[in-house]
């Protein structure tokens, strides 16, 4: 089976708006999301810089992009994936 | 401590804001406009409405221009106004927190509440256990009168039902020397600045986000902009901070306008050099304790609260002190900037003499960010000082001990060195400064305690953005790495 490929900006403006925290997403994930989620972290994206994209933290989920990216966000895109 | 929730969003969010509009050079005229461009019409409020919104913003940018909002005695004073007080003055406030009345909630005193999930049985051990017969049964529901009631706790011990809960305050339960408290009279929270050490921890504990912190990002950006040789002092735990290395933060500091980078773990080896000496005289002294000096919240806890620990502090300077010292000596001009995780050395730096302004990480991300700098996206450069890299690790719990104890190992065998018996605190809460008092008295074993007032060290500070763990491990990873 495939799996859910969840990229955390960790360029600085991410950072700074909580990507430092998103870095722990592992193990918020649900037990059930465990093992068909890869997450890795990526450097700035160039959407902190577009004014289309609303706000940073931003988090790639199978390529699309979500901002303001939280724990709960990010599980909802991933379950939408699956 | 970066922990991700909604106020440090919001307060990052305006920082970078009000930084945006400052290089632009817009800053006073649009500064009045934020609050309602962050909570325009038809939005929704995070508060009880956007009008209340609006004013708890307007406060927030008085803090971050570095001005006291206890100071207000015009309510229709714009923002633009206090924007030019901060341009024209010379130094800094050294009171460094303000309670935000309008953000603050008030939380309620009383620390015992019996929720609904009572059933007002027919045993009622509260009412038998209450040592002041505070609780009654009424309408089938216990009540406490709080006029009777001594916060004992018992009832909540006794209760079947776990129907009687604890619910603090949360400031007062974090200031680690009850500084922050209610005022009977006006039933307003308050900081007493007598007691106060500035840690900073009742900041991070309120969920509303009511205590604020005095910036000097104003003075700082002005200087850099007149073209000043402002020097970035960066605190150990600047490792973690950002994803990028020493030399790629070196190199986003200059793009932002600082003339260069110093590591403060340069003061951080002569800190330890002093307090190694420090440590050998008073042992062969018939010494017998010796503590750390170099966390401010900790110096100012002694100094206000455990007076009889003073003889044991030692006497080396802090590293950012040796840090600006050394800077001002070799470029006299400069203006030294300390960036660290820190509230209270805002308070140090007020008294020192070498260090002119104190940024924190939080602050600096948002310059960051608001400069459009992406630290990883920097080429590394070349760092000008060699810095041994236990010096480095000084921003972790125990790292101070252990540049002690390698510093030590350097030392001729010959000499006549007393045997290091080391304890530490790590984190000041309301026990620890109790234990600190049995420290002084010699009733805890030890010859050498570290005390660090925020847990898990600097990397833990009040105002780090990093992720506290993994800055741990990027501390004590190159504090380990050999030197170059
Ligand atoms: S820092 Fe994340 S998109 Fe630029």
């Amino acid at each position: 089976m495939s799996k859910v490929h969840v990229k955390i900006c960790v360029g600085t403006t991410c950072f700074v708006m909580g990507a430092s925290e998103l870095q722990d997403l592992e193990k918020f994930l649900p037990d059930d999301l465990k093992d068909k989620v890869e997450i890795s972290g990526a450097a700035c994206l160039g959407l902190c810089r577009d004014e289309n994209y609303g706000e940073a933290p931003f988090v790639t989920v199978d390529g699309e992009p979500l901002s303001n990216a939280t724990v709960n966000a990010i599980v909802d895109k991933i379950r939408e994936k699956l | 401590m970066a922990t991700a929730n909604d106020a440090n969003k919001v307060r990052r969010g305006l920082l970078i804001k009000l930084i945006k509009e400052y290089r632009k050079g817009t800053l006073r005229e649009t500064i009045d406009r934020i609050p309602y461009q962050m909570r325009p019409k038809n939005d929704e409020s995070s508060r009880c409405c956007i009008y209340k919104d609006r004013a708890v913003l307007k406060y927030r940018l008085m803090a971050m221009l570095g001005i006291g909002v206890e100071t207000e005695t015009d309510e229709s004073k714009p923002l633009s106004e206090y924007y030019d007080d901060a341009e024209k003055r010379e130094k800094p406030d050294s009171d460094i927190l303000s309670v935000l009345d309008v953000a603050c909630s008030h939380c309620i005193t009383s620390r015992y509440l019996v929720t609904n999930a009572c059933r007002g049985c027919f045993a009622r051990p509260c009412t038998f256990n209450c040592p002041k017969n505070a609780i009654k049964v009424i309408d089938g529901q216990a009540r406490i009168d709080y006029n009777l009631c001594i916060d004992c706790g018992k009832c909540t011990q006794v209760c079947p039902f776990h129907a009687i809960i604890r619910v603090p305050v949360p400031c007062e339960e974090a200031c680690p020397v009850n500084a922050i408290r209610r005022d009977e009279k006006t039933d307003r929270q308050y900081i007493d600045f007598e007691a106060c050490t500035s840690c900073g921890k009742c900041m991070t504990a309120c969920p509303f986000g009511a205590i604020l912190e005095r910036s000097q990002i104003i003075d700082i950006l002005n200087a850099i902009k007149a073209g000043k040789d402002v020097v970035a002092m960066v605190a150990p735990a600047i490792v973690g901070q950002f994803a990028g290395s020493l030399g790629q933060i070196a190199s986003a500091l200059k793009k932002a306008g600082f003339a260069k980078m110093v590591e403060v773990a340069l003061g951080a080896e002569m800190t330890t050099e002093h307090e190694v000496k420090d440590f050998i005289d008073r042992m062969n002294d018939d010494g017998t304790l010796m503590t750390t000096s170099c966390c401010p919240a900790y110096v100012e806890t002694v100094k206000r609260h455990v007076p009889e620990m003073l003889p044991f502090v030692s006497g080396a300077k802090t590293p950012m002190q040796y840090t600006a010292e050394t800077v001002k000596q070799e470029t006299p001009n400069a203006i030294t900037v300390f960036i660290g995780p820190c509230v209270a050395k805002r308070k140090e730096a007020s008294e020192d003499n070498n260090t002119d302004y104190v940024m924190t990480f939080e602050e600096l991300g948002a310059m960051f960010a608001a400069y459009e700098i992406d630290v990883a996206g920097e080429p590394a450069i070349k760092l000008e000082h060699d810095v041994k890299g236990y010096a480095r690790g000084f921003a972790t719990s125990c790292g101070v001990s252990a540049a002690i104890l390698e510093e030590m190992k350097k030392l001729h065998p010959e000499m006549d060195i007393p045997e290091l018996k080391g304890n530490f605190i790590n984190g000041l809460d309301k026990k620890a400064v109790k234990q600190l008092k049995l420290y002084a008295q010699g009733k805890l074993p030890g010859n050498f305690l570290e005390v660090m007032a925020c847990e898990g060290g600097c990397v833990g500070g009040p105002c780090a953005i990093g992720q506290v763990r993994l800055a741990t491990q990027a501390v004590k990873k190159l504090a380990e790495e050999p030197p170059k």
